[in-house]
Protein backbone atom coordinates (compact mmCIF):
# COMPACT_ATOMS: atom_id res chain seq x y z
CA UNK A 1 0.00 0.00 0.00
CA UNK A 2 2.58 2.27 1.02
CA UNK A 3 4.10 1.42 -2.83
CA UNK A 4 1.34 3.99 -3.90
CA UNK A 5 3.08 7.70 -3.90
CA UNK A 6 -0.33 8.67 -3.23
CA UNK A 7 -1.11 6.68 -0.28
CA UNK A 8 2.22 8.09 0.96
CA UNK A 9 0.93 11.52 0.45
CA UNK A 10 -2.34 11.21 2.13
CA UNK A 11 -0.40 9.76 5.43
CA UNK A 12 2.03 11.98 5.33
CA UNK A 13 -0.55 15.21 4.61
CA UNK A 14 -3.42 13.61 7.58
CA UNK A 15 0.03 13.64 9.89
CA UNK A 16 0.65 17.09 9.15
CA UNK A 17 -3.33 18.60 9.30
CA UNK A 18 -3.38 17.10 12.73
CA UNK A 19 -0.39 19.08 14.22
CA UNK A 20 -0.86 22.35 11.99
CA UNK A 21 -4.63 22.60 12.64
CA UNK A 22 -4.08 21.97 16.78
CA UNK A 23 -1.12 24.44 16.81
CA UNK A 24 -2.71 26.90 14.13
CA UNK A 25 -4.86 28.00 16.65
CA UNK A 26 -2.81 29.09 18.69
CA UNK A 27 -0.81 31.15 15.95
CA UNK A 28 -4.46 33.07 15.33
CA UNK A 29 -4.58 33.41 18.90
CA UNK A 30 -1.28 34.92 19.81
CA UNK A 31 -1.17 36.57 16.06
CA UNK A 32 1.44 35.27 14.99
CA UNK A 33 0.54 34.74 11.24
CA UNK A 34 3.99 36.41 10.52
CA UNK A 35 6.09 34.98 13.10
CA UNK A 36 5.30 31.63 11.69
CA UNK A 37 6.54 33.39 7.88
CA UNK A 38 9.55 34.39 9.06
CA UNK A 39 9.79 30.94 10.42
CA UNK A 40 9.64 29.35 7.55
CA UNK A 41 11.59 32.14 5.68
CA UNK A 42 14.59 31.21 7.65
CA UNK A 43 14.24 27.41 6.75
CA UNK A 44 16.23 27.76 3.68
CA UNK A 45 19.13 28.81 5.43
CA UNK A 46 18.34 24.98 6.87
CA UNK A 47 17.73 23.56 4.08
CA UNK A 48 21.34 24.86 2.54
CA UNK A 49 22.80 23.71 5.51
CA UNK A 50 21.64 20.29 5.23
CA UNK A 51 22.85 19.59 1.59
CA UNK A 52 26.23 21.36 2.71
CA UNK A 53 26.85 19.26 5.72
CA UNK A 54 24.34 16.21 4.78
CA UNK A 55 22.50 16.46 8.18
CA UNK A 56 19.00 15.53 8.05
CA UNK A 57 16.80 18.10 6.23
CA UNK A 58 14.49 18.30 8.68
CA UNK A 59 16.66 18.49 11.79
CA UNK A 60 18.71 20.88 10.31
CA UNK A 61 15.96 23.33 9.56
CA UNK A 62 14.17 22.74 13.06
CA UNK A 63 18.16 24.11 14.46
CA UNK A 64 18.25 27.03 12.15
CA UNK A 65 14.40 27.92 12.58
CA UNK A 66 14.77 27.55 16.59
CA UNK A 67 17.90 29.76 16.81
CA UNK A 68 16.15 32.55 14.36
CA UNK A 69 13.25 32.10 17.18
CA UNK A 70 15.83 32.78 19.77
CA UNK A 71 17.33 35.31 18.19
CA UNK A 72 13.88 37.48 18.27
CA UNK A 73 13.00 36.90 21.37
CA UNK A 74 16.40 38.41 22.09
CA UNK A 75 16.01 41.31 19.79
CA UNK A 76 12.55 42.48 21.33
CA UNK A 77 14.10 42.80 25.14
CA UNK A 78 17.32 44.70 23.14
CA UNK A 79 15.55 47.03 21.05
CA UNK A 80 12.81 49.29 20.68
CA UNK A 81 11.75 48.47 17.18
CA UNK A 82 8.44 46.95 16.49
CA UNK A 83 7.94 43.21 16.38
CA UNK A 84 6.79 43.08 12.87
CA UNK A 85 9.91 45.59 11.38
CA UNK A 86 12.03 42.38 13.80
CA UNK A 87 10.26 39.86 11.83
CA UNK A 88 10.22 41.38 8.72
CA UNK A 89 14.36 42.12 9.29
CA UNK A 90 15.17 38.02 10.07
CA UNK A 91 12.82 36.77 7.26
CA UNK A 92 14.68 38.47 4.75
CA UNK A 93 17.79 38.20 5.90
CA UNK A 94 17.41 34.41 6.67
CA UNK A 95 15.62 34.10 3.22
CA UNK A 96 18.50 36.02 1.55
CA UNK A 97 21.35 34.59 3.54
CA UNK A 98 19.89 31.23 2.44
CA UNK A 99 19.83 32.30 -1.32
CA UNK A 100 23.65 32.88 -1.19
CA UNK A 101 25.01 29.96 0.30
CA UNK A 102 22.75 28.20 -2.45
CA UNK A 103 24.65 30.69 -5.00
CA UNK A 104 28.13 29.72 -3.56
CA UNK A 105 27.46 25.87 -3.44
CA UNK A 106 27.21 26.08 -7.64
CA UNK A 107 28.14 22.93 -8.04
CA UNK A 108 24.89 21.69 -6.30
CA UNK A 109 21.49 21.76 -7.74
CA UNK A 110 18.51 21.54 -6.19
CA UNK A 111 14.66 21.70 -6.80
CA UNK A 112 13.84 25.72 -5.88
CA UNK A 113 10.53 25.24 -6.49
CA UNK A 114 9.91 22.49 -4.86
CA UNK A 115 11.66 23.64 -2.19
CA UNK A 116 9.34 27.13 -2.37
CA UNK A 117 5.72 25.18 -2.46
CA UNK A 118 7.07 21.03 -1.42
CA UNK A 119 6.50 18.59 -3.35
CA UNK A 120 4.35 16.27 -1.20
CA UNK A 121 4.28 13.53 -3.69
CA UNK A 122 7.36 12.91 -3.48
CA UNK A 123 7.18 11.69 0.03
CA UNK A 124 9.19 8.61 1.12
CA UNK A 125 7.96 6.28 3.67
CA UNK A 126 10.29 7.73 5.77
CA UNK A 127 9.25 10.94 5.06
CA UNK A 128 5.72 9.65 6.52
CA UNK A 129 7.74 8.16 10.07
CA UNK A 130 9.74 11.86 10.48
CA UNK A 131 6.03 13.10 10.29
CA UNK A 132 4.46 10.83 12.42
CA UNK A 133 6.52 10.57 15.25
CA UNK A 134 7.79 14.16 15.15
CA UNK A 135 3.73 15.06 14.97
CA UNK A 136 2.69 12.79 17.88
CA UNK A 137 5.73 14.31 20.07
CA UNK A 138 4.72 17.81 19.21
CA UNK A 139 1.00 16.61 20.09
CA UNK A 140 2.25 15.38 23.30
CA UNK A 141 4.20 18.47 24.39
CA UNK A 142 1.09 20.70 23.28
CA UNK A 143 -1.60 18.84 25.54
CA UNK A 144 0.86 18.84 28.43
CA UNK A 145 1.97 22.70 28.19
CA UNK A 146 -1.99 23.33 27.39
CA UNK A 147 -2.91 24.85 30.45
CA UNK A 148 -0.25 27.06 31.02
CA UNK A 149 -0.32 28.32 27.39
CA UNK A 150 -3.65 28.91 26.45
CA UNK A 151 -3.46 30.95 29.63
CA UNK A 152 -0.91 32.90 29.03
CA UNK A 153 -2.38 33.84 25.31
CA UNK A 154 -5.59 34.93 27.11
CA UNK A 155 -3.37 37.02 29.70
CA UNK A 156 0.19 37.45 29.92
CA UNK A 157 0.02 38.72 33.20
CA UNK A 158 -2.86 37.01 35.21
CA UNK A 159 -0.78 33.47 33.92
CA UNK A 160 2.51 35.17 35.52
CA UNK A 161 0.64 36.44 38.28
CA UNK A 162 -0.92 33.07 39.32
CA UNK A 163 2.21 31.17 38.88
CA UNK A 164 1.94 29.57 35.26
CA UNK A 165 5.30 30.77 34.03
CA UNK A 166 4.27 31.80 30.77
CA UNK A 167 7.71 33.05 29.20
CA UNK A 168 8.82 29.13 29.81
CA UNK A 169 5.63 27.99 27.85
CA UNK A 170 5.71 30.86 24.82
CA UNK A 171 9.50 29.76 24.28
CA UNK A 172 8.51 25.87 24.63
CA UNK A 173 5.05 26.68 22.24
CA UNK A 174 7.86 28.91 19.50
CA UNK A 175 9.98 25.48 19.38
CA UNK A 176 6.95 23.38 18.65
CA UNK A 177 6.15 25.94 15.72
CA UNK A 178 9.95 25.29 14.71
CA UNK A 179 9.21 21.73 14.87
CA UNK A 180 6.18 21.65 12.76
CA UNK A 181 7.53 24.13 10.10
CA UNK A 182 10.76 21.82 10.23
CA UNK A 183 8.89 18.68 9.20
CA UNK A 184 6.30 19.66 6.86
CA UNK A 185 8.36 21.96 4.50
CA UNK A 186 8.46 18.99 2.31
CA UNK A 187 5.50 18.59 1.52
CA UNK A 188 3.70 21.91 1.03
CA UNK A 189 7.06 24.57 0.99
CA UNK A 190 8.50 27.23 2.88
CA UNK A 191 5.97 29.36 1.59
CA UNK A 192 2.68 27.37 1.82
CA UNK A 193 3.71 26.20 5.31
CA UNK A 194 1.99 29.35 7.09
CA UNK A 195 -1.36 28.95 5.57
CA UNK A 196 -1.56 25.71 6.58
CA UNK A 197 -1.26 26.80 10.18
CA UNK A 198 -3.69 29.62 9.83
CA UNK A 199 -6.34 28.86 7.02
CA UNK A 200 -7.84 26.06 9.21
CA UNK A 201 -7.58 27.54 12.52
CA UNK A 202 -9.46 31.05 10.62
CA UNK A 203 -12.42 28.65 9.26
CA UNK A 204 -12.58 26.72 12.71
CA UNK A 205 -12.80 30.23 14.26
CA UNK A 206 -15.79 31.04 12.23
CA UNK A 207 -17.51 28.38 13.42
CA UNK A 208 -16.85 28.40 17.37
CA UNK A 209 -17.20 29.41 20.48
CA UNK A 210 -15.16 28.15 22.61
CA UNK A 211 -11.68 27.12 22.52
CA UNK A 212 -11.40 23.11 22.67
CA UNK A 213 -14.05 23.36 20.09
CA UNK A 214 -12.23 25.69 17.86
CA UNK A 215 -9.18 22.86 17.86
CA UNK A 216 -11.40 20.60 16.61
CA UNK A 217 -12.45 21.97 13.89
CA UNK A 218 -9.33 23.60 12.90
CA UNK A 219 -7.92 19.99 12.92
CA UNK A 220 -11.27 18.74 10.85
CA UNK A 221 -10.66 21.79 8.54
CA UNK A 222 -6.90 21.06 7.93
CA UNK A 223 -7.71 17.36 7.14
CA UNK A 224 -10.66 17.76 4.34
CA UNK A 225 -8.07 20.55 2.91
CA UNK A 226 -5.55 17.55 2.44
CA UNK A 227 -7.61 15.25 1.17
CA UNK A 228 -9.82 17.61 -0.76
CA UNK A 229 -6.65 19.10 -2.43
CA UNK A 230 -4.99 15.94 -3.04
CA UNK A 231 -7.46 14.31 -4.86
CA UNK A 232 -8.00 17.41 -6.66
CA UNK A 233 -4.51 18.04 -7.64
CA UNK A 234 -4.74 14.07 -8.66
CA UNK A 235 -7.78 14.23 -11.07
CA UNK A 236 -7.31 17.85 -12.45
CA UNK A 237 -3.61 17.86 -12.52
CA UNK A 238 -2.71 20.79 -10.33
CA UNK A 239 0.08 21.30 -7.90
CA UNK A 240 -0.84 19.14 -4.63
CA UNK A 241 0.31 22.09 -2.10
CA UNK A 242 -1.28 24.91 -3.54
CA UNK A 243 -4.03 22.97 -4.28
CA UNK A 244 -4.42 21.89 -0.32
CA UNK A 245 -3.92 25.20 0.71
CA UNK A 246 -6.23 26.43 -2.08
CA UNK A 247 -9.12 24.08 -0.53
CA UNK A 248 -8.32 25.14 2.81
CA UNK A 249 -9.59 28.64 1.41
CA UNK A 250 -12.58 27.33 0.27
CA UNK A 251 -13.33 25.73 3.57
CA UNK A 252 -12.58 29.14 5.19
CA UNK A 253 -14.80 30.91 2.63
CA UNK A 254 -17.77 28.53 3.49
CA UNK A 255 -17.45 29.06 6.77
CA UNK A 256 -18.04 32.75 6.18
CA UNK A 257 -21.37 31.97 5.51
CA UNK A 258 -21.59 30.09 8.93
CA UNK A 259 -21.09 33.69 10.77
CA UNK A 260 -23.18 35.57 8.39
CA UNK A 261 -26.56 33.71 9.57
CA UNK A 262 -25.01 34.07 13.37
CA UNK A 263 -25.25 37.83 13.10
CA UNK A 264 -28.37 37.95 11.04
CA UNK A 265 -29.98 35.80 14.31
CA UNK A 266 -28.38 38.27 16.67
CA UNK A 267 -29.90 41.22 15.27
CA UNK B 1 3.03 39.38 67.85
CA UNK B 2 1.34 36.70 65.17
CA UNK B 3 2.51 33.09 64.37
CA UNK B 4 5.40 33.92 61.61
CA UNK B 5 3.47 30.97 59.59
CA UNK B 6 0.77 33.45 58.90
CA UNK B 7 2.90 35.37 56.71
CA UNK B 8 1.54 35.06 53.18
CA UNK B 9 4.21 37.19 51.55
CA UNK B 10 6.87 40.48 52.61
CA UNK B 11 8.45 43.34 50.45
CA UNK B 12 11.33 44.24 52.05
CA UNK B 13 12.65 47.95 51.07
CA UNK B 14 11.18 46.70 47.50
CA UNK B 15 11.48 49.45 44.50
CA UNK B 16 11.27 48.80 40.65
CA UNK B 17 13.37 51.44 37.98
CA UNK B 18 12.39 51.17 34.72
CA UNK B 19 13.46 53.46 32.14
CA UNK B 20 16.00 55.51 34.50
CA UNK B 21 12.66 56.17 36.63
CA UNK B 22 11.75 54.67 40.01
CA UNK B 23 8.26 53.48 39.69
CA UNK B 24 7.79 53.12 43.24
CA UNK B 25 11.20 52.72 45.87
CA UNK B 26 11.56 51.45 49.63
CA UNK B 27 8.46 49.66 50.09
CA UNK B 28 8.39 47.57 52.98
CA UNK B 29 4.87 45.27 53.83
CA UNK B 30 3.69 42.17 55.04
CA UNK B 31 0.55 40.32 54.52
CA UNK B 32 -0.72 37.75 57.05
CA UNK B 33 -3.68 35.40 56.34
CA UNK B 34 -7.10 36.88 57.52
CA UNK B 35 -5.70 39.87 57.25
CA UNK B 36 -6.37 42.81 54.29
CA UNK B 37 -3.88 45.70 53.51
CA UNK B 38 -5.29 48.69 51.31
CA UNK B 39 -3.07 50.55 49.46
CA UNK B 40 -3.70 54.17 48.81
CA UNK B 41 -2.26 57.19 47.12
CA UNK B 42 -2.34 59.56 44.01
CA UNK B 43 -2.22 58.27 40.14
CA UNK B 44 1.62 57.19 39.36
CA UNK B 45 2.55 56.78 42.76
CA UNK B 46 2.88 53.53 42.59
CA UNK B 47 -0.15 51.14 43.87
CA UNK B 48 -0.37 49.15 40.68
CA UNK B 49 3.55 48.71 40.86
CA UNK B 50 3.76 47.48 44.64
CA UNK B 51 0.57 44.96 44.18
CA UNK B 52 2.85 43.44 41.07
CA UNK B 53 6.08 43.34 43.02
CA UNK B 54 4.29 41.50 45.27
CA UNK B 55 2.59 39.17 42.23
CA UNK B 56 6.55 38.90 41.61
CA UNK B 57 5.62 40.03 37.86
CA UNK B 58 8.89 42.26 37.72
CA UNK B 59 11.86 40.40 37.39
CA UNK B 60 14.26 42.82 38.46
CA UNK B 61 13.88 44.63 41.42
CA UNK B 62 15.37 46.34 44.70
CA UNK B 63 15.08 44.81 47.85
CA UNK B 64 13.57 41.59 48.81
CA UNK B 65 10.01 39.72 48.05
CA UNK B 66 9.51 36.64 50.13
CA UNK B 67 6.61 34.58 48.79
CA UNK B 68 5.00 31.62 51.25
CA UNK B 69 2.00 30.54 49.04
CA UNK B 70 1.33 29.23 45.80
CA UNK B 71 -2.32 30.06 45.96
CA UNK B 72 -2.67 33.68 44.25
CA UNK B 73 -5.56 34.55 43.06
CA UNK B 74 -5.19 38.34 40.99
CA UNK B 75 -7.91 40.69 39.80
CA UNK B 76 -5.98 43.35 37.56
CA UNK B 77 -6.82 46.65 37.31
CA UNK B 78 -7.38 46.15 33.34
CA UNK B 79 -6.89 43.34 31.24
CA UNK B 80 -6.86 42.88 27.61
CA UNK B 81 -8.52 39.66 26.02
CA UNK B 82 -7.65 39.18 22.19
CA UNK B 83 -10.48 38.48 20.64
CA UNK B 84 -9.32 36.09 18.51
CA UNK B 85 -9.88 33.88 20.88
CA UNK B 86 -13.35 32.10 21.70
CA UNK B 87 -13.48 31.84 25.09
CA UNK B 88 -16.68 31.52 27.37
CA UNK B 89 -16.94 32.79 31.17
CA UNK B 90 -16.88 29.25 32.20
CA UNK B 91 -13.41 28.52 30.27
CA UNK B 92 -12.43 31.41 31.94
CA UNK B 93 -13.15 30.62 35.14
CA UNK B 94 -10.69 27.53 34.68
CA UNK B 95 -7.79 29.89 33.06
CA UNK B 96 -4.98 29.27 35.71
CA UNK B 97 -6.27 26.01 37.48
CA UNK B 98 -8.79 23.57 37.40
CA UNK B 99 -11.84 24.17 39.22
CA UNK B 100 -14.84 22.29 40.37
CA UNK B 101 -18.41 23.03 39.26
CA UNK B 102 -19.53 24.06 42.38
CA UNK B 103 -17.29 26.24 42.78
CA UNK B 104 -17.29 28.22 40.07
CA UNK B 105 -21.09 28.13 40.06
CA UNK B 106 -21.56 29.55 44.09
CA UNK B 107 -18.38 32.48 43.01
CA UNK B 108 -20.71 33.20 39.87
CA UNK B 109 -23.38 33.12 42.32
CA UNK B 110 -21.96 35.34 45.09
CA UNK B 111 -21.03 38.12 42.82
CA UNK B 112 -24.58 38.21 40.44
CA UNK B 113 -22.85 36.91 37.55
CA UNK B 114 -24.62 32.89 37.73
CA UNK B 115 -26.59 33.70 34.00
CA UNK B 116 -23.51 34.66 32.64
CA UNK B 117 -21.59 30.86 32.80
CA UNK B 118 -22.19 30.37 28.81
CA UNK B 119 -22.01 33.60 27.55
CA UNK B 120 -19.36 34.58 25.48
CA UNK B 121 -16.40 36.87 27.31
CA UNK B 122 -16.35 39.10 24.92
CA UNK B 123 -20.54 40.02 25.09
CA UNK B 124 -20.18 40.88 28.48
CA UNK B 125 -20.55 44.78 29.76
CA UNK B 126 -17.04 46.42 31.61
CA UNK B 127 -18.94 46.18 34.96
CA UNK B 128 -19.98 42.70 34.29
CA UNK B 129 -16.70 41.39 33.64
CA UNK B 130 -15.21 43.10 36.55
CA UNK B 131 -17.53 40.83 38.77
CA UNK B 132 -16.37 37.88 36.30
CA UNK B 133 -12.81 38.94 37.55
CA UNK B 134 -13.57 39.22 40.57
CA UNK B 135 -15.77 35.33 40.98
CA UNK B 136 -12.54 34.05 39.23
CA UNK B 137 -10.81 34.67 41.85
CA UNK B 138 -12.89 33.70 44.32
CA UNK B 139 -13.46 30.13 42.93
CA UNK B 140 -9.46 29.43 43.44
CA UNK B 141 -9.84 29.86 47.11
CA UNK B 142 -6.59 31.65 47.11
CA UNK B 143 -4.89 32.48 49.83
CA UNK B 144 -3.18 35.57 48.82
CA UNK B 145 -6.01 37.32 46.88
CA UNK B 146 -4.66 40.53 45.09
CA UNK B 147 -7.41 43.49 44.15
CA UNK B 148 -6.17 46.36 42.10
CA UNK B 149 -8.77 48.68 42.36
CA UNK B 150 -11.88 46.09 42.05
CA UNK B 151 -14.74 48.93 42.63
CA UNK B 152 -13.33 50.89 39.36
CA UNK B 153 -16.27 51.61 37.27
CA UNK B 154 -18.58 49.75 39.78
CA UNK B 155 -21.44 52.82 40.97
CA UNK B 156 -21.76 53.78 44.46
CA UNK B 157 -24.31 50.78 45.68
CA UNK B 158 -22.32 48.54 43.37
CA UNK B 159 -18.99 49.66 45.68
CA UNK B 160 -20.38 49.01 48.89
CA UNK B 161 -21.90 45.64 48.00
CA UNK B 162 -18.37 44.98 46.48
CA UNK B 163 -16.68 45.97 50.12
CA UNK B 164 -18.67 43.71 52.13
CA UNK B 165 -18.10 41.07 49.24
CA UNK B 166 -14.40 41.08 50.02
CA UNK B 167 -14.96 41.32 53.61
CA UNK B 168 -17.05 38.14 53.07
CA UNK B 169 -13.87 36.44 51.09
CA UNK B 170 -11.68 37.29 54.16
CA UNK B 171 -14.19 35.95 56.60
CA UNK B 172 -14.65 32.60 54.75
CA UNK B 173 -11.65 31.92 53.17
CA UNK B 174 -9.02 33.55 55.66
CA UNK B 175 -7.02 34.41 53.16
CA UNK B 176 -4.76 37.72 52.67
CA UNK B 177 -5.94 40.38 50.80
CA UNK B 178 -4.10 43.31 49.15
CA UNK B 179 -6.63 45.77 47.83
CA UNK B 180 -5.38 49.17 45.75
CA UNK B 181 -7.79 51.68 46.44
CA UNK B 182 -8.86 53.69 43.63
CA UNK B 183 -10.49 56.30 46.40
CA UNK B 184 -7.94 58.00 47.98
CA UNK B 185 -9.86 59.20 50.85
CA UNK B 186 -11.90 56.00 51.26
CA UNK B 187 -10.70 52.65 52.58
CA UNK B 188 -13.21 49.94 53.76
CA UNK B 189 -13.73 49.64 57.70
CA UNK B 190 -12.34 46.06 57.80
CA UNK B 191 -8.51 47.13 56.65
CA UNK B 192 -6.26 45.93 59.64
CA UNK B 193 -3.59 48.36 57.46
CA UNK B 194 -3.27 51.05 55.28
CA UNK B 195 -0.07 51.90 52.93
CA UNK B 196 -0.35 54.86 51.41
CA UNK B 197 1.93 55.42 48.76
CA UNK B 198 3.61 58.60 47.10
CA UNK B 199 6.39 57.07 45.00
CA UNK B 200 7.66 55.91 48.45
CA UNK B 201 5.60 54.71 51.53
CA UNK B 202 4.31 57.99 52.37
CA UNK B 203 2.82 57.15 55.93
CA UNK B 204 1.09 53.44 57.01
CA UNK B 205 -0.52 52.12 60.09
CA UNK B 206 -4.49 51.48 61.05
CA UNK B 207 -6.75 53.73 58.76
CA UNK B 208 -7.37 56.29 61.81
CA UNK B 209 -3.65 56.66 62.14
CA UNK B 210 -3.16 57.12 58.22
CA UNK B 211 -6.11 59.98 58.51
CA UNK B 212 -4.05 61.46 61.69
CA UNK B 213 -1.00 60.87 60.36
CA UNK B 214 1.18 64.61 58.94
CA UNK B 215 2.45 63.34 55.90
CA UNK B 216 -0.99 62.03 54.61
CA UNK B 217 -2.49 65.44 55.68
CA UNK B 218 0.23 67.27 53.73
CA UNK B 219 -0.05 64.87 50.34
CA UNK B 220 -3.54 65.58 50.35
CA UNK B 221 -4.71 68.77 51.74
CA UNK B 222 -5.58 69.08 55.45
CA UNK B 223 -9.36 69.79 54.09
CA UNK B 224 -9.72 66.91 52.23
CA UNK B 225 -7.59 64.24 54.13
CA UNK B 226 -10.22 64.79 56.99
CA UNK B 227 -12.60 62.92 55.17
CA UNK B 228 -10.75 59.24 55.09
CA UNK B 229 -14.23 57.78 55.82
CA UNK B 230 -14.84 53.79 56.40
CA UNK B 231 -17.32 51.95 55.22
CA UNK B 232 -18.44 50.25 57.78
CA UNK B 233 -20.60 46.83 56.19
CA UNK B 234 -22.64 46.54 58.96
CA UNK B 235 -24.04 50.30 58.78
CA UNK B 236 -27.88 51.04 57.89
CA UNK B 237 -25.91 54.75 56.74
CA UNK B 238 -23.77 56.17 55.15
CA UNK B 239 -20.94 58.73 55.37
CA UNK B 240 -21.25 61.36 53.10
CA UNK B 241 -18.24 63.39 51.90
CA UNK B 242 -19.35 66.93 53.49
CA UNK B 243 -19.31 64.21 56.58
CA UNK B 244 -23.38 64.00 57.09
CA UNK B 245 -24.53 61.14 57.53
CA UNK B 246 -27.44 59.61 55.18
CA UNK B 247 -30.11 56.66 55.74
CA UNK B 248 -29.26 53.42 53.29
CA UNK B 249 -32.05 52.67 51.10
CA UNK B 250 -32.85 49.51 51.15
Amino acid sequence: MLDDFFVRALLVGIGMALVTGALGCFVVWRRLSFFGDTLAHSALLGVTLSYTTEINMALSVFVISSIVALILLKLQKKTNLPADALLGLLAHSSLAIGLVVIGLLATIRFDLMGLLFGDILAVNVNDIAVVWIGGAIILIVLKIIWKPLFASTVNYELAEAEGMNPEKYNAIFTILLAAIIAISIKMVGLLLITGMLIIPAAMARNLSDNPNQMVIFSIIGGLLSVIIGLFASLEINTPSGPSIITSGLILFILSLTKIKKKSQLNN
Amino acid sequence: MTNKNDTLVKLDNAGVLVNDKWLVRGVSLEIKKGKIITLIGPNGSGKSTTAKITLGLYKNIEGKVEKFTDKIAYVPQKINIDWTLPIRVNDFMNLTSTLKNNDIDSALEITGTPHLKNKDLKSLSGGEFQRVLMARAIAKKPELLVLDEPVQGVDFNGEIALYELIKKISDTLNCGILLISHNLHVVMSKTDHVVCLNGHVCCSGTPIDVANNEKYQELFGKDISKILSVYEHSHDHIHKIDGTIEKKEN
